[in-house]
């Protein structure tokens, strides 16, 4: 475009300042990591260390982060399934009440959270917990961020079936195969990278929740953003919060990188 | 009858899971909201009552809290879209193409950090002693100008991104025509850039809008003792669930009442 010279110069600037402005608090507690200042005063005194020590001994954020992979990697996998199933019925069936389905999935993640993790808590006490026994802890953490997960595989899953077709499968009937085979041989290899970026966003968004997951975790099983949420206020953890918070920057860049890897940035930008 | 076979093999799972379980438990709160709490043993008692509703129209305390809420959710929306708009714009239009590649990275990054992460930052920030009261001389500290700082920050990606992604459909050939014919720059983007943007800008406003609206994890941590909606509902969910439902439902009518005035803008196709 043929902007005026000062018009250009403006929009370098300000582009510059917001790059600043979304970089400089992480780069703040990136440094503060290493303040020798217990609470951060600024500038840091001098650099040290023993943060950096003391987060990789501690017991806490290790059980977490623990607890937050296994949650994640649990929720992960319900939302394949269900969110698969739900877009092969709703891309190759047509029936009554379809369009009521598709804003069904994205209620979950629509709505406020607290008004999901509020539902989800007193199913748990009123139906899980007295009928089945099952009390607040991993599988109600799973349950709950499985709810709000599946929206992202269907919304993949679907956007791949829409995009083929049915007529590669139909093919493969006709060469004599049978369902199965079809599946195996055509359908899922169309399908692996739609679910593969659909388990990246999911797992992000399990990794990431805490809402739902105050309402539906017990009190002797904390997620890494828990762990982090009960130990904000107490001055004397700040260092290793801190420490904790730096990792898990470092951490956020591999999604990016690897929908970058698959040359899907959509898969990336599909976290909105 | 087989097709149906398979369409009922297929649907049944997830819709046991997200109408038995969720949609059931979703409703069931949403009921709450007529009942009412006994208030000596704190019970719920299911009889049906509009008290809750009222209290919240018209007691002066909730009108406020609703109305603090609403501005700061409109105070955050405003500022991402004054942020995002040119910076966007920048992006598609203006940048070479490998610093268009490095900003969509860098936008894309603090967009997977961890949402308490990106709070507790601007806490440790904003604090007495930390990196503005010390550069700056000074800091708005913890309170509603804090509340709305850190919910610029956290919800910025999600307005850079739809705006991006409409400039990058609109073509430069527009924007040239627009030149040829004699507009200036400011002539160009107001009335060529912004009305094919409008549709973009109301759907990255549905993010900033209903996030800012629900969020009470970022109030607890940068907001000190200030009461929004969120924080309200989770004051009453364990001493007067009826009350907090009614709270939720009120959060939940004003996103359905600014979606239904967004939908005009072709926003929903955009998202």
């Amino acid at each position: 475009m043929r902007l005026t010279t000062r018009a250009r110069a403006g929009l370098w600037a300000v582009s510059a300042v917001v790059v600043l402005f979304v970089y400089l608090p992480l780069l703040v507690i990136a440094l503060n990591s290493f303040n020798s200042d217990r609470t951060f005063g600024w500038p840091p005194p001098s650099l040290t260390v023993k943060w950096w020590q003391l987060a990789a001994q501690a017991e806490g954020p290790r059980n977490a982060l623990r607890t937050s992979v296994e949650a994640g990697l649990g929720a992960t996998a319900l939302a394949l399934v269900l969110g698969s199933l739900l877009a092969f019925a709703l891309t190759r069936y047509s029936f009554f009440g379809r369009q009521a389905i598709s804003l069904l999935v994205v209620l979950p993640i629509a709505l406020p959270g607290i008004v999901t993790g509020v539902a989800l808590q007193s199913v748990i006490q009123n139906v899980l917990s007295p009928v089945f026994g099952i009390g607040a802890g991993l599988f109600t953490i799973i349950v709950g961020h499985a709810t709000f997960c599946i929206v992202v595989v269907f919304n993949n899953v679907t956007a791949r079936l829409r995009r083929f077709g049915s007529s590669l499968e139909a093919a493969s009937a006709d060469l004599g195969a049978r369902p199965l085979t079809t599946f195996r041989l055509v359908t899922f290899p169309l399908l692996r990278s739609a679910l593969l970026a659909g388990s990246i966003l999911a797992f992000g968004l399990s990794f990431d929740e805490i809402v739902v997951t105050t309402f539906t975790a017990g009190p002797g099983s904390p997620t890494l953003p828990i762990w982090i949420f009960n130990n904000l206020f107490r001055p004397n953890q700040a260092p290793v919060v801190n420490v904790v918070a730096v990792v898990l920057v470092l951490v956020s860049i591999l999604p990016v990188w690897a929908a970058q890897r698959l040359g899907d940035n959509a898969a990336a930008e599909s976290r909105l | 009858m087989r097709k149906r076979l398979t369409l009922a093999g297929l649907l049944a799972p997830p819709l046991l899971w997200l109408v038995v379980a969720y949609l059931g438990a979703l409703g069931a709160i949403f009921a709450t909201a007529v009942w009412s709490t006994d208030p000596f043993t704190n019970q719920v008692v299911r009889t049906f009552t509009t008290d809750n509703l009222r209290t919240l129209v018209s007691d002066p305390t909730y009108l406020r809290i609703i109305g603090r809420t609403l501005l700061i959710a409109t105070s955050v929306t405003a500022l991402c879209a004054l942020i995002a708009i040119p910076f966007a714009f920048f992006m598609a239009k203006v940048a070479p193409a490998r610093v268009r590649g490095l900003l969509v990275a860098l936008v894309l990054v603090p967009l997977w950090a961890s949402y308490l992460v990106k709070a507790y930052a601007w806490r440790t920030m904003l604090g007495p002693g930390g990196v503005l009261d010390s550069v700056l001389g000074g800091t708005p500290g913890y309170g509603f100008t804090a509340v709305v700082i850190t919910l610029t920050y956290l919800w910025l990606p999600y307005m850079i991104l739809p705006v991006y992604a409409g400039l990058e459909k609109l073509p430069d050939s527009h924007l040239e025509a627009s030149a040829d014919l004699g507009a200036r720059n400011w002539t160009t983007f107001r009335r060529v850039v912004l009305p094919a943007l409008l549709p973009s800008i109301a759907a990255g406003t549905i993010f900033t809008f209903s996030l800012s609206l629900g969020d009470y994890i970022a109030v607890q941590i940068v907001g000190g003792t200030l009461q929004v909606l969120g924080t309200a509902v989770l004051q009453n969910i364990t001493l007067d669930l009826p009350f907090a439902a009614a709270l939720g439902t009120a959060s939940v009518v004003i996103m359905v009442v600014y979606l239904l005035a967004v939908r005009r803008t072709g926003a929903l196709e955009n998202l």
